[in-house]
């Protein structure tokens, strides 16, 4: 049973990527979006904890990075940068959404 | 694959409804079927035709009420939600005893029920929020 967690607030604003990380699962997917893109960025603050969410596949809205002025190269590793098509993908490739609000 | 749209936020305020309605034409144009987007909370707001936006920026509501129309979406505005923050609708106008109303094209007023049942119904029910 695989879980896509939705987290759309800057890691600098609010604690739900954190919260986040401490529920999601082996296998399971992070998209990050709207001002939740911050937390894909390399060398910042939560980029360790990232890091060490081991089995935890990292995915980032590709016009919300564009939106912030955040490109691919200020990303972290392992991070995919997908599109909406992308989004919807995520969203029935796993079993369920749990939308980090 | 068939989806449910919960919207909690208001047009212009938070892009919640505007990733939303994102993620929406992307779902459609996949091919997939989007069974309700339930509008909650200040995402009502979304269903006003009282909305005038500068002509160079994206009307939210229309853009919502084209898209439900080109689709056959069933966009439904929560009641409660709705009387707190005038979004009136015919029927409301009466029961309510007000001399207007103000619900977009393709929207309708509903109950809680309405996002229950989605959940039950969707095989993804995915939330845009603040």
């Amino acid at each position: 049973m695989s879980t896509l967690h939705t987290v759309n607030k800057s890691p600098f604003e609010k604690n739900s990527l954190a919260d986040c990380l401490g529920y999601a699962k082996e296998g399971s997917a992070v998209l990050m979006y709207e001002d939740g893109v911050y937390g894909a960025m390399k060398g910042n603050a939560v980029a360790e904890k990232v890091a060490a969410a081991s089995g935890v596949k990292f995915y980032a809205l590709g016009p919300d990075l564009k939106a912030r002025g955040i490109s691919e190269e200020k990303l972290a590793e392992g991070i995919e940068v997908v599109d909406y098509a992308g989004f919807v993908n995520l969203a029935v490739e796993n079993d369920k959404v749990s939308a980090w609000v | 694959m068939k989806f449910a749209i919960q919207v909690n936020e208001g047009p212009y305020q938070h892009q919640a409804t505007d990733s939303a309605y994102q993620f929406a034409k992307a779902a459609l144009d996949a091919g997939h079927e989007i069974m309700r987007v339930f509008f909650y909370h200040d995402g009502v707001n979304n269903g006003t035709n009282l909305t005038t936006p500068p002509q160079d920026d994206r009307n939210i509501v229309n853009r919502w009420s084209e898209l439900g129309k080109a689709h056959d979406l069933d966009l439904v505005v929560c009641v409660a939600a709705a009387q707190r923050r005038g979004i009136v609708d015919e029927g409301e106008m009466q029961r309510n005893g007000k001399d207007a109303q103000n619900i977009a094209d393709g929207f309708r007023i509903s109950g809680l029920g309405q996002l229950i049942e989605a959940g039950i119904q969707s095989e993804r029910l995915v939330v845009f929020g603040d």
